[in-house]
């Protein structure tokens, strides 16, 4: 919800058109660093959060697990997925925490399904941010997010979600989350220094825990995302609160809609021209015999 | 006169219980009696309500601007498919009503064959087999059948998108639109061809009623139906007659005194 002048633009939801700015300066993409080997599910994020974005307090909701709630929420972007892991081939138990929000994907499902005119903003630093005052209530976001991120509200009927704290960013803080965190779990930097400290942390895992599968989460069937995480076994991130293999954003948002749309206006608009063109051309059928001039 | 389907009592239709009247006055046919004009309102309203709030969420940066219509975009949302229910309900009372008029048939087939003469509108008089509706209002008619079907169908989709998943919600989202736009390009044909481009027919869907003329021009084998007489030789009688009117008043010029008039196109005034 930070104000479109802090930062430069990348891409408008619904635009037609240039977009104002872009390119026109130097920017560092921004990103989230989540280590998930080192979370100890303690939710400062969780309150951090809340906290930051003056959120009121919300009822919890009680699954036999520390979860706070089963999704995310309008007014509760951040939440920590729990998952309690029999390992193979022994049976050691693990018990799996990842911080769920918005992923700020480079290329965003919820931006290509909106079509108001800049509900949904892309900033060239990488963060995705709803402009409410934009939003048209009509949800193609939530169908379009890989992540099950975007959380409608009924009263003002409108979409919410994590913003990456684009507020503090932009006023040269670190997220709420990233603040909170006790651990070091989290962390916060350009795009590029914290792929090389997530690589780093995968390789240690790697060599030195005994998870062979260590690796990192930046998918690539979405241009990679603004929230990357270390994972004990990127071949399974199912295991992590239902973090897909490999999201996609529906076929339809990204290639038919920008297909199908202009053609069916087309079709309409031929509908309008045709009469027009008609009544030019041909004139109207009038009952028969016409009346003569002086009956008229 | 059976002017529409059998099922239905004729004083019911015509007259909607009591509620309605229509007057048909002499050189006149009575065309849609007062139940089916209630229904063509009532889906147009809900149609048009359905359309402009839903160009409002198709394009905002196009059609942003009706949005203030319905109390801004997130409202112009919560309405749309209550508009578009409406639609569809009003509009199942009138495929009920129109279902059996609209059945398709050989005389559509060779309409349709000669479509180009139509558009061209080369026939003085349509016809002689163009009955109550001619091919193209038909095709019409089950176009908005179907397309109101699909959208009836992506728009419970996109209503629900927590019972449907995300998935039908982004086909839905594009089907839907087509189906509304084809529509929309047919409304139009529609508007034009029941205004100026033939005049008379827009008296149809208000009074309920048309002149003998306009029914031999547009639908002879309806005005046979209804008058058990041949649209042609009335045709070619109206004609024969106006040359004599035209006669007779270039000889009133002259000084003798101009001849009553009857109702225009009135082959018995």
């Amino acid at each position: 919800m930070a104000t479109e002048r802090m930062f430069q633009i990348q891409a408008i939801s619904g635009h037609v058109g240039t977009i104002p700015g872009r390119g026109t300066q130097r920017e560092v993409e921004v990103c989230k660093y989540i280590d998930v080997s080192t979370c100890i599910g303690c939710k400062a994020c969780e309150v951090a959060c809340v906290e930051w974005n003056d959120h009121p307090f919300r009822e919890t909701t009680f699954n036999n697990t520390y979860q706070t709630m089963p999704t995310t929420e309008w007014n509760y972007y951040n939440l920590i997925k729990f998952n309690e892991h029999e390992r193979e081939p022994d049976g050691t138990l693990m018990w799996l925490m990842r911080k769920d929000q918005c992923m700020h994907c480079q290329d965003p499902g919820c931006l290509r399904a909106c079509p108001a005119d800049g509900a949904i903003v892309q900033y060239a630093n990488g963060i995705v941010d709803f402009n409410q005052e934009n939003c048209i209530g009509c949800q193609y976001c939530v169908s379009g997010c890989p992540f099950n991120i975007p959380k409608f509200n009924a009263s003002t009927k409108k979409v919410y979600k994590c913003t990456l704290c684009s507020d503090r960013v932009g006023a040269g803080l670190e997220p709420a989350c990233i603040k909170a965190c006790p651990t070091g779990c989290l962390h916060f930097g350009t795009k590029d220094d914290m792929k090389q400290l997530a690589e780093t942390r995968a390789q240690q895992l790697r060599d030195n825990s005994g998870f062979a599968n260590a690796g990192v989460y930046d998918p690539q069937s979405i241009n990679g995302t603004h929230v990357i995480y270390v994972l004990h076994d990127i071949t399974k991130p199912e295991l992590y609160g239902g973090l897909p293999a490999n999201p996609v954003i529906p076929f339809t948002y990204t290639y038919w809609k920008w297909i199908a749309k202009p053609i069916g206006l087309v079709i309409a608009l031929l509908g309008l021209l045709a009469v027009f063109f008609h009544y030019i051309f041909t004139g109207p059928k009038r009952p028969q015999p016409e009346p003569m001039e002086d009956e008229v | 006169m059976s002017t529409s389907a059998r099922p239905y009592d004729e004083t019911v239709r015509r007259d909607f219980g009591g509620y309605g009247r229509t007057v048909v006055r002499e050189g006149e046919l009575l065309r849609h009696p007062t139940y089916t004009r209630f229904l063509h309102w009532t889906v147009a309203i809900f149609f048009f309500a359905a359309l402009l709030s839903g160009l409002a969420i198709y394009a905002p940066w196009l059609f942003g601007w009706l949005a203030p219509l319905f109390g801004g975009g997130p409202m112009c949302r919560f309405l749309h498919p209550w508009f578009g229910l409406g639609f569809v309900i009003a509009w199942a009372f009138q495929f009920v009503n129109w279902r059996e008029l609209m059945s398709w048939a050989e005389a559509d087939r060779r309409w349709l064959r000669n479509i180009d003469r139509y558009v061209k509108n080369e026939d003085s008089i349509e016809p002689e087999y163009v009955g109550f509706y001619n091919g193209g209002q038909k095709l019409q008619f089950w176009e908005i059948l179907f397309g109101g079907a699909l959208l009836l169908i992506t728009g419970l989709l996109m209503w629900f998108p927590e019972v449907s998943g995300r998935i039908s919600v982004a086909i839905s989202y594009v089907l839907h639109d087509i189906a509304a736009l084809i529509m929309l390009g047919g409304i139009f044909i529609h508007i034009y061809l029941s205004t100026i481009g033939q005049p008379g027919t827009f008296q149809a869907m208000t009074r309920g009623v048309v002149t003998r003329a306009w029914a031999w021009t547009n639908h002879p084998a309806w005005y046979r139906e209804v008058t058990g007489r041949d649209p042609r030789a009335d045709y070619e009688e109206a004609r024969r007659r106006q040359a004599e009117r035209a006669r007779a008043m270039a000889g009133s010029e002259r000084g003798e005194i101009k001849p009553e008039r009857g109702p225009t196109g009135s082959p018995a005034d």
